[in-house]
C-alpha cells in the first residue's frame, strides 16, 4: 500500500489508514493473546491453523481488497449504491432457504469454508444506499415522508436480521439515524424515541405499579406547571393526558407484550441478566419458562460471560499482567473471548492504561471520521462517512458496554479487532470506500 | 450544500465523547478503584495446592526409629475421563463388580461437588499387593485413573501406641480451634505424642500455585512458580523410650486390664509406658484405622485409653513410704518407731486389719515397711494429722495434704502427653461437707494405707518411686530427650528440665532407712517370694488395692488390683517401676514379677533363659475380669435398642430377641466374689460414689 501512484494514493488521507493497521495490529495481537498454544510464533503465524494466523491471512485478504477499492473511481459506488443494496437485501433473503444451521443462527450461509453472513456485509449496503438516497438532489428532507423513506432503507435489513435471530446485528441499523439526524431529521424524533427507550427501560427496572404513579405524578406536575397555557386551550390537556395514557400503556401492556411475542426467550433471560433481575412472570410465558428449563438452556448463571468479562478486565488493574499472563483469558473462563469478548483480553493483559489506550484509538478514529465528513463537498460522501462513523461507533460502544456490564449480550463484535472473517472485511470495505471518496473529495458526486 | 445542520457535527462529536467516558469511568471503577475483581480471578484461575512436608521422625533412646514413614497409595479417578477404560479389568483387579465401580465414580463426582474434572480417591491406601498388580497394568487405564503418593506412619517395633497416639484427619472442631491454620483433608496428630508435638513433627506446609482453568483442570504452574513455597520436613524427636523394654511392658500386659510405667529416675525420662489391652500402633494406621478404630470404641475394656497417665486406682500399699517420709519431716515418728501389732489396727473405732499378725513385723519403720504394716501405717497417718505442733485435724489434714501434692499425686504431673488425669486427693472441704465438719484422724484413716479417698495414676506411682530414689527430688516424667535443631523458641521441654525439690527436709541417712525397708520388702519381706536378680538391688513396695464395682444395680467387691513400685539398683538408681494389674490380687503375684522382668531386661540388657519363660507365662495368663462380657452385653444391647428407637430396623434387636442369647445376669464365678475383709472402715455409701469413678475408668 506503499506504492506511490498518481491516483492511488492522491488525497488519500494516511491518518484512518494508520489507525486501522494499528487496529488490526492490536487485534491480532490480542487473538494471539488468547489463542496462542506453545507453537513456534513463526510457523504459528503462517500455518493458518490457529486463529491468529487465520485472521493474518483474513487481514491480507482485507488489505487487498482495500487496495482494489482504492483502486476503484469513487463514482462507481456511486453509481451502484442502490444495486448493492438491492444484492445486500437479495443475500439476506437467500439465506432463508439456504442458511447453515450452526449454533443458534440462522444468518449464515456457507461459502466452500467461509461463512458469510449476508446481515453483517449489508451494513456496508445500506450505509451506500442510504447516502445515496440522503443525496438526492431534489430531496426535501424536512418531509416526513422522506424521511420514513429513510428510515425504512436503514431498518429493512433490521428487520430481516431479527427474523434471521440476529438482534444484536438489527440493533446496529438504528445507529443510521445519527447520519438522518446529521441531515437534518427533527430532534425532536430522537429526543421520543430515546425517552420511549428510557421508559421501557425503567418498566424494566421498577415494579410496574411504582412506575404507573410516577408517570401520573408527572403527568399532575406537567398540568401543573402548564396550568396557564391549557387555561386558553382546552385541547392541550387533552393531548397531555392522551400522552400520559400512552406511556402507562407501554409500560403496562407494550413492554410486555413485546418481550413474551417479539423476543426470543434467551434474548428476554440476557436482557434481564444485564440488568440483574430475574425474569419476572408477566415477561416470559410460563411455558416458554418451562421449555427453557427442560431444554437446559437456562443457564444456572445467565449473566456468566459478564461476571467472567468484569473480572478479567477487572483483575487487569492499572497497568495489566501483560501479554500471555492473563490467567482468566488464558484459561478460558471467558467464553467467546476470540470474538464478542477480545476486550476482556486487552483488559486483562495490559490494564487500564491498555484499555484507554485502545479507547483513545477509537476515539481518535471517530474523530478523525467526522472531521473527514465534515470536509467534503458531496453530500454522498458526508452522509456515507457519517454511515461509517455510525456504524463504528454503535459496534464499538455496545461491544464494550456489554465487557463491562453496561449493555446486554447482543452478540456483535468489536471492529477491527475481533476475530472473524466477514467482519474484519466488511469494515474494511466501509472504511475505505470512505478513504477513496475522501480522496476525491474535490469532485462533486451525485 | 453549505453549512447546513453543520452545527449538528459537533452535537455528535459530543455524543460520542460522552459515551466513551461511561465507558472510561467504567473501567476505572473495575479496574482501578476495585480488587474485588482481582481476588475473584485468583479464585477462578489459581489453585494453591498445599505440599504436605513429611511427617517427624520419633526415635527411642537408642536413636532407633519407633515411628517413621512409609509412601502408600491411592488409586485415584478423573470422573470425566472414565469412558472407555477397560473397566472388567480394573474390577477384577480389585476384587469389585461393576454397580460397585459405578457407585465409586458417582462418590468421586459427588466429593468434589460434582465437578468430573477433578480426581478423587477411587480406593485409599491400597495394600502392597494390590498396588503391585495396579502399578503394572495402570497404561491400561489412561488418563482415567492414576496412583497418588501418600505418605502414611509406620512403627518398626510395633510398639507404643498409647503413648505414640495416631494421626487423623483434621474435624471441624480443630480447624475451628487452629484458626484456620489447618483446612479439611490435612492429617494432625489427634492424640499422644504425635498430638503433643504437632507442631514440631509437622513441619511448615508448602504452597503450590497452580493455574487452572474453566473446567478446573490443571495449566501448569503459575508465574514459573515465583510464587511456589517448599516445604520443610518435620523434625524428629529423640525419646527415654526403650523400645525392646517398651515390647517387653505390652507382652506382659497382654490379656491383662493395668499399666506398667518406667522411669529414668535421673532424668525423669520415660522409658517405657504400656497399657493393657494392649494393641499394636499399626492397627490405627492406614486402611486399619477404619476397621480398627469403632471396634475400640465399643469395647468396654476400652483398649484406647492410656491407664498409665488416665486410670486411677488406689495407690494401696505404695503410698506407704511416702507416709512414713513425711511423718519423718514432721517428726512425729523416728525410724526406731514401732508399734505392736497383732493383726488388727485398734486406735480408732472400726478396726484396719493387717495381713501380718505375728510378733515383731512393726518393730521399727524399716520392718514396718518390709511387711507393710497397717497397723504401723494407721498410726502413723493419725500422728501426721494429729501433730500437736499443728492443734487442729484439719489443718494436720491440710499439711498433709500439701506434702502429698508435693510428691506429685492428686495433681496431673505435666507428661508430654494430652489430657492426663490427677488422680484425687480429697481436701478439707470435702470432709467438711460430707461430715457437716465433724471429723477427725479415724474418719479417714485408710487414707495411711493408700486406700479411702486416695486415687493415683500409674505414672505418679512411678514417679513417687524415682522420688524416693533420688531421696527427694524428681524431673516432671516425660518422652522427649530433644527435638532435632532444638531452637530456642522451643520450650515444649524446658519445663522437664527443672528439677522438682520435695519440701521434705531428712538427712539421707533417715532416707537410708526408707530405703533399706523397701529394699527388705523384696529380701524378707512381702515381695521376697519374687525370684531375685542375680547382682542387683531392687528397693520395692507391694500394694494390694481393694474395688468395687456397680454391676447390675448392685456394689460388688471385686478382687484386688495387684499394685507394685520399685526402683533399682538400690545403690544408684536407674530405673523406676510402677505396675497395675486390675483385679490382679497381691502385689507380689503379678504386678511385682512383672516389674522385676522389666528392671531385669532394662539394667542388664536381656533376660535369663528361666525368666524368658517367666514371660511368657505371665503374657500367657488371662487376667481379663469376668464381669467384661456381662458388661459388654449391657452397653450392646442398650446401644442397639437406641438404633431400633432411631431407625425402627429390628435388625440391631434380633440377637437379643432369642432367650439363649442372654447372658446371665450375675457372671462372677464364685471364687472372685471376695469377702469384705480387712479394711472395710469407709461408709459403703461413699464407696459407691468412688466405685462409680472406677467404672468410668474402666
Amino acid at each position: 500500500m506503499t506504492r506511490k501512484e498518481p491516483g492511488f494514493s492522491k488525497g488519500i488521507d494516511w491518518s484512518l489508514i494508520w489507525l486501522y493497521l494499528l487496529l488490526v495490529a492490536i487485534g491480532i495481537m490480542a487473538i494471539y493473546a488468547v489463542t496462542s498454544e506453545d507453537e513456534a510464533l513463526v510457523t504459528g503465524f503462517f500455518s493458518f491453523k490457529t486463529d491468529y494466523s487465520k485472521q493474518f491471512y483474513f487481514f491480507i485478504l482485507a488489505g487487498f481488497l482495500g487496495i482494489f477499492i482504492l483502486l476503484t473511481d469513487s463514482k462507481f459506488f456511486t453509481a451502484t449504491a442502490n444495486l448493492w443494496y438491492a444484492i445486500g437485501i437479495f443475500t439476506m433473503l437467500l439465506v432463508f432457504p439456504f442458511h447453515s444451521r450452526i449454533k443458534g443462527t440462522e444468518s449464515i450461509i456457507k461459502l466452500g469454508g467461509f461463512n458469510f453472513q449476508p446481515a453483517d456485509f449489508c451494513k456496508a449496503c445500506v450505509c451506500l444506499a442510504l447516502a445515496k438516497y440522503l443525496s438526492l438532489p431534489d430531496l426535501d428532507f424536512s418531509k416526513t415522508k422522506s424521511q420514513l423513506i429513510a428510515a425504512g432503507i436503514a431498518l429493512i435489513p433490521a428487520i430481516l436480521s431479527i427474523m434471521q435471530s440476529e438482534t444484536g446485528l438489527a440493533l446496529v441499523y438504528f445507529s443510521f439515524f445519527i447520519v438522518m439526524y446529521r441531515e437534518g431529521l427533527p430532534a425532536t424524533i430522537l429526543v421520543v424515541g430515546f425517552f420511549i427507550a428510557a421508559l421501557v427501560v425503567s418498566t424494566l427496572l421498577v415494579d410496574k405499579n411504582i412506575l404507573a404513579m410516577v408517570l401520573l405524578g408527572i403527568t399532575a406536575l406537567v398540568i401543573y406547571i402548564m396550568w396557564r397555557q391549557i387555561k386558553r386551550d382546552r385541547s392541550l390537556l387533552i393531548g397531555i393526558i392522551l400522552i400520559s395514557v400512552l406511556c402507562i400503556g407501554i409500560q403496562r401492556f407494550v413492554v410486555p407484550f413485546a418481550f413474551q411475542h417479539v423476543f426470543k426467550p434467551y434474548q428476554v433471560e440476557r436482557i434481564f441478566s444485564t440488568i440483574g433481575k430475574d425474569v419476572p412472570d408477566d415477561y416470559m410465558k410460563p411455558e416458554e419458562r418451562f421449555k427453557l428449563v427442560l431444554e437446559g438452556k437456562k443457564k444456572k448463571d445467565p449473566d456468566y460471560n459478564v461476571k467472567q468479562s468484569k473480572i478479567a478486565i477487572g483483575s487487569g488493574g492499572v497497568i495489566g499482567k501483560g501479554l500471555l499472563k492473563g490467567t482468566q483469558t488464558r484459561n478460558k473462563f471467558v467464553p467467546e473471548q476470540r470474538t464478542d469478548f477480545i476486550f476482556c483480553t486487552i483488559g486483562e493483559s495490559f490494564g487500564f492504561v491498555g484499555t484507554a489506550a485502545v479507547l483513545a484509538i477509537y476515539l481518535i478514529l471517530l474523530f478523525r471520521i467526522v472531521t473527514v465528513a465534515e470536509r467534503q463537498r458531496s453530500v454522498f460522501s458526508r452522509c456515507y462517512a457519517y454511515g461509517v462513523a455510525s456504524v463504528f461507533f454503535f459496534h464499538i460502544v455496545i461491544n464494550i458496554c456489554m465487557t463491562i456490564g453496561l449493555a446486554p449480550v447482543i452478540g456483535i463484535p468489536l471492529p477491527f479487532i475481533s476475530y472473524g472473517g466477514t467482519s474484519l472485511l466488511t469494515f474494511t470495505i466501509l472504511l475505505f470506500i470512505l478513504i477513496r471518496l475522501d480522496g476525491d473529495r474535490q469532485m462533486v458526486l451525485r | 450544500m453549505p453549512v447546513f445542520n453543520q452545527s449538528r457535527s459537533y452535537i455528535i462529536r459530543i455524543l460520542f465523547i460522552l459515551a466513551f467516558l461511561i465507558i472510561l469511568a467504567q473501567l476505572f471503577h473495575l479496574q482501578v478503584l476495585s480488587n474485588e475483581y482481582e481476588i475473584k480471578a485468583e479464585q477462578n484461575a489459581l489453585l494453591k495446592k498445599t505440599i504436605y512436608p513429611s511427617r517427624g521422625i520419633i526415635y527411642d533412646r537408642k536413636n532407633r526409629p519407633i515411628v517413621k514413614n512409609t509412601l502408600m497409595y491411592d488409586l485415584m479417578v478423573t470422573p470425566s475421563e472414565v469412558r472407555g477404560v477397560d473397566t472388567s479389568y480394573l474390577c477384577q483387579l480389585l476384587g469389585i463388580d461393576t454397580a460397585e465401580f459405578n457407585n465409586r465414580v458417582v462418590s468421586a463426582i459427588v466429593k468434589n461437588g460434582g465437578n468430573r474434572n477433578q480426581a478423587a480417591a477411587f480406593e485409599e491406601l491400597l495394600t502392597p499387593e494390590r498396588y503391585a498388580r495396579l502399578d503394572e497394568n495402570m497404561w491400561r487405564f489412561g488418563n482415567g485413573f492414576f496412583l497418588q503418593e501418600r505418605p502414611v506412619r509406620t512403627y518398626p517395633f510395633d510398639a507404643g501406641a498409647h503413648f505414640l497416639g495416631y494421626i487423623g484427619e483434621v474435624d471441624s472442631a480443630i480447624i475451628a480451634r487452629s484458626g484456620g491454620f489447618y483446612e479439611p483433608g490435612d492429617y494432625v496428630g489427634r492424640t499422644g505424642l504425635e498430638n503433643t508435638y504437632e507442631k514440631v513433627l509437622m513441619g511448615q506446609r508448602g504452597l503450590q500455585v497452580l493455574m487452572k482453568d474453566n473446567k478446573g483442570r490443571i495449566k501448569g504452574s503459575y508465574a514459573k512458580g515465583q510464587m511456589d513455597e517448599p516445604a520443610t520436613a518435620g523434625r524428629g524427636l529423640r525419646t527415654y523410650i526403650d523400645a525392646e523394654l517398651q515390647q517387653l511392658a505390652e507382652k506382659l500386659l497382654k490379656n491383662k486390664i493395668g499399666a506398667i510405667v518406667a522411669i529414668d529416675p535421673k532424668t525423669g525420662g520415660i522409658l517405657a509406658m504400656a497399657s493393657g489391652p494392649t494393641f499394636t500402633p499399626n492397627d490405627l494406621t492406614g486402611a486399619n484405622f477404619k476397621k480398627t478404630y469403632g471396634k475400640f470404641v465399643l469395647d468396654v475394656s476400652r483398649p484406647l485409653l492410656n491407664r498409665a497417665i488416665k486410670g486411677q486406682y488406689p495407690p494401696g500399699s505404695t503410698y506407704k513410704p511416702v507416709g512414713a517420709l513425711i511423718a519423718l519431716d514432721e517428726g512425729v515418728i523416728t525410724p526406731r518407731t514401732g508399734i505392736g501389732c497383732t493383726g488388727a489396727y485398734y486406735g480408732c473405732n472400726k478396726t484396719v486389719k493387717c495381713t501380718e499378725h505375728w510378733g515383731g513385723h512393726s518393730t521399727d519403720l524399716k520392718t514396718s515397711i518390709a511387711w507393710s504394716c497397717n497397723s504401723f501405717f494407721s498410726m502413723t497417718y493419725r500422728a501426721t494429722v494429729d501433730n500437736p505442733r499443728i492443734g487442729n485435724v484439719k489443718d494436720g489434714y491440710a499439711k498433709w495434704k500439701e506434702y502429698v501434692n508435693a510428691f506429685g499425686y492428686g495433681h496431673p504431673l505435666g507428661v508430654d502427653l494430652p489430657s492426663e488425669d490427677k488422680g484425687n486427693i480429697a481436701d478439707t472441704a470435702f470432709y467438711n461437707k460430707r461430715y457437716n465438719g465433724y471429723w477427725n484422724s479415724c474418719t479417714n484413716v485408710s487414707l495411711g494405707i493408700g486406700q479411702g479417698e486416695m486415687l493415683v495414676t500409674p505414672l505418679q506411682i512411678a514417679n513417687v518411686m524415682s522420688t524416693i530414689a533420688n531421696k527427694g527430688f524428681y524431673y516432671i516424667p516425660h518422652f522427649v530427650k530433644s527435638i532435632d535443631d532444638e531452637k530456642a523458641d522451643d520450650t515444649l521441654l524446658n519445663k522437664y528440665r527443672i528439677k522438682h525439690k520435695i519440701p521434705v527436709h531428712i538427712s539421707d541417712t533417715v532416707y537410708n532407712i526408707v530405703i533399706e525397708g523397701m529394699h527388705e520388702v523384696t529380701t524378707i519381706g512381702t515381695a521376697s517370694t519374687i525370684p531375685k536378680i542375680p547382682g542387683i538391688n531392687i528397693c520395692a513396695k507391694t500394694g494390694t488395692a481393694e474395688n468395687k464395682l456397680v454391676l447390675d444395680g448392685k456394689v460388688v467387691q471385686l478382687k484386688d488390683h495387684s499394685v507394685f513400685g520399685c526402683f533399682a539398683p538400690m545403690e544408684d538408681p536407674k530405673i523406676a517401676i510402677a505396675v497395675i494389674v486390675e483385679n490382679g490380687g497381691f502385689g507380689a503375684t503379678w504386678a511385682g514379677p512383672m516389674a522385676y522382668l522389666m528392671a531385669e531386661k532394662y539394667l542388664t540388657d536381656s533376660l535369663r533363659a528361666d525368666r524368658k519363660t517367666e514371660a511368657d507365662r505371665i503374657s500367657n495368663a488371662n487376667l481379663m475380669p469376668s464381669y467384661l462380657p456381662r458388661l459388654q452385653y449391657k452397653e450392646d444391647s442398650v446401644r442397639a435398642r437406641f438404633y431400633f428407637n432411631l431407625t425402627k430396623d429390628s435388625a440391631y434387636i434380633k440377637k437379643y430377641l432369642h432367650k439363649s442369647n442372654i447372658l446371665p445376669v450375675d457372671p462372677l464365678p464364685s471364687k472372685e466374689k471376695v469377702v469384705i475383709k480387712g479394711i472395710d472402715m469407709i461408709d459403703p455409701k461413699n464407696q459407691i460414689t468412688f466405685s462409680k469413678r472406677n467404672t468410668l475408668t474402666r
